[in-house]
């Protein structure tokens, strides 16, 4: 039985501008000590969707539409408030995007270290303490006893988002998600970062979900990899398949669009035109009017299918081995 | 992690300081304010003086000499005698020990229940955050004098009635600011981690939200004292307030506005004393502000 198994996840929001439809029948499932990356540009649905599995969606103007979301023989998305905070922070840690804004200013680092062991394990706060110090120097603060008595404004970014990291895994939990923890930081850092999840997850051998919209980060770090459009998944494929043998359009631009891949001096590599508006319904593939493969049939509607097994694509065209990419 | 580091170099790393919290850094700007730091000393000396002119000389207050009646300051009597013969020092402190601690009071009943009723009523939103605050709007709108008369009528003129009547609608203004300011500060994402650490409502409220507010707080805090002063004094110059023989500044301006033309340092003692503490909570308040909300300041 998979760790954590999404199916037909649909959230949307309700604004004056309409209903905008953020995370489309999205459906995935992640093992015991996996890694799947989510791979997508700003407003493809990847942070909602896990939003939404931590049920961090504000209500309203999000909504959680309907599908199923089973850790562990409990439905994420209509647990209760009870249920819910038994989960979050033990079973479940979250990472977030920004290390400045995830600290609470006005408290010690250990204050905030050792709260989730307060609230999640019978345990004294001498113990706690000791954990927390512990837990500082695993996730390489130097001189963490006495660090651990400072205050946020006065760690680094790269040092705070360790921080964040030592307080999500301080419980031991089954499965991390990581929003773009790495995109505030500079490249130095990030590598730091990445290693230190990485170790982290050897150590405890939890499941990681690791949003990012970096195909460099999915390559080096992740099992499997799903690609988000518009809400939707693209592509979904074990890492090295994704790169091998890519199944869909969207992919591919996102792979010509890594400045690194190119030819020195060329024009870099953009995908023409914007990602289309969620509010407006959209009935067949929605990456249709920037794709160069596009036909009328792209309009139709069109659902995810393996075209081997464990590689899925949205793409009908590659479905229906029309073109190779 | 770090082994390959070279070992020539002495790095002083053992002389990491425990750590400034914000607080730490808003004293020390507090002191460098010289107007702040007067203000603060003011009002605590004179705390002290009105607390230990109970202790010193009690009952000094009430005592009538009807043969002396009303005389200027003098070596015996440093602020002059009443029209009865009272020590106007002794009044003038008792009355300031009734203003400060009126002030205090108010402010202290304002802090919790505005505290509270704001942060809850902001973070918690929807439905629950309307109801609250059409509560605090309807108590708002009720006309303040004519609830207060209506109260000392109603229950008898007793100063813990007084007490009461001013914290009742005092609390309304800070369960406003506060309520905004958490609403403002639910949107970060500290909060957002927090709730994904698995904490509940009542332990980010307690923990987290209200910390956060808390510097807001202290400076309105200092600025309702006056104020709240300010309706005692009001209050107690309708005759609403405290009663005779007790004293505080209201009503000892009062008494010396009947008789200015001749006596005219029963009023200029006692307005003095009152003008001085405003201003130095004034001053205070305003300090506190700049040093607590460092982006308002003018360096």
């Amino acid at each position: 039985m998979p760790l954590l198994e999404v199916t037909n996840l649909r959230t949307s929001f309700h604004t004056r501008h309409g209903i905008v439809r953020a995370v489309n029948d999205v459906s995935f499932s992640l093992e015991k000590g996996d890694t799947l990356g989510i791979v997508g540009e700003s407003g493809s649905g990847k942070s909602v969707t896990c939003y939404s599995l931590m049920r961090l969606i504000p209500q309203p103007p999000g909504r959680i539409e309907g599908g199923t979301a089973i850790f562990d023989g409990v439905d994420l998305l209509k647990a209760s408030p009870e249920q819910l905070s038994k989960i979050r922070g033990k079973r479940i840690s979250m990472i977030f995007q920004d290390p400045m804004t995830s600290l609470n200013p006005y408290m010690r680092i250990s204050e905030q270290l050792i709260e989730p062991l307060l609230i999640h394990e019978k345990i004294s706060r001498d113990e706690a303490l000791k954990r927390a110090m512990a837990m500082l120097a695993e996730v390489g603060v130097p001189d963490a006893a006495k660090r651990i008595r400072s205050y946020p404004h006065e760690f680094s970014g790269g040092m705070r988002q360790r921080v964040m990291i030592a307080m999500a895994l301080i419980t031991k939990p089954e499965l991390l998600i990581a929003d773009e923890p790495t995109t505030a930081l500079d490249v130095t850092v990030q590598a730091q970062i990445l290693d230190l999840v990485k170790k982290m997850q050897r150590e405890l051998g939890m499941a990681v979900i690791w949003i990012t919209h970096d195909l460099g980060v999915v390559a080096g770090f992740c099992k499997r990899v799903q690609v988000m459009y518009a809400g939707r998944i693209a592509e979904h494929a074990a890492t090295d398949e994704l790169f091998a043998k890519t199944a869909h359009p969207y992919t591919r631009a996102l792979q010509k669009s890594i400045p690194a891949l190119q030819p020195k001096g060329a024009a870099l590599y953009t995908i023409a035109g914007m990602p289309p508006d969620l509010s407006r319904n959209i009935e067949g593939c929605p990456f249709v009017p920037r794709c160069e493969f596009a036909q009328e049939q792209c309009k139709q509607p069109v659902a995810l299918k393996d075209i081997t097994p464990g590689h899925a694509t949205a793409c009908l065209r590659v479905q229906k081995n029309e073109i190779t990419l | 992690m770090m082994s390959t580091e070279p070992p020539i170099i002495t790095t002083p790393s053992a002389e990491i300081e425990p750590g400034h919290s914000l607080w730490q850094d808003a004293w020390h700007r507090l002191r460098q304010n010289k107007l702040a730091v007067a203000g603060g000393i003011f009002v605590a000396l004179l705390a002290l003086v009105c607390l230990l002119s109970i202790f010193i000389a009690p009952g000094t207050y009430a005592k009538t000499n009807l043969a002396l009646g009303a005389t200027a300051p003098s070596a015996a009597h440093w602020l002059g005698t009443d029209i009865l013969g009272r020590d106007m020092l002794a009044r003038i402190l008792m009355g300031g020990c009734i203003s400060l601690s009126v002030g205090l009071a108010a402010t202290l009943v304002s802090v919790v229940i505005g505290v509270l009723y704001g942060a809850i009523s902001g973070y918690v939103g929807g439905r629950l955050d309307v109801i609250m605050m059409r509560i605090v709007d309807i108590i708002y709108s009720l006309p303040f004098v004519i609830f207060v008369i209506l109260i000392l009528v109603v229950f008898g003129k007793h100063i813990v009635l007084l007490f009461m009547a001013i914290g009742a609608v005092s609390w309304l203004d800070m369960a406003r600011i506060v309520r905004a300011q958490v609403m403002s500060l639910k949107k970060q994402e500290f909060v957002e981690a927090a709730v994904a650490l698995g904490l509940r409502k009542r332990r980010i409220i307690l923990r987290h939200m209200i910390p956060n507010v808390l510097g807001i707080v202290a400076i309105y805090g200092t600025l309702i004292v006056p104020s709240v002063m300010l309706l005692e004094a009001f209050l107690s110059f309708l005759g609403l307030g405290v009663q005779a023989p007790m004293s505080s500044w209201g009503t000892l301006i009062n008494d010396g506005r009947k008789s200015i033309e001749e006596y005219s340092w029963l009023l200029i003692y006692p307005s003095l004393f009152f003008s001085l503490t405003l201003f130095s909570l004034n001053f205070l308040g305003d300090g506190l502000r700049d040093a607590l909300d460092v982006r308002a300041s003018k360096d």
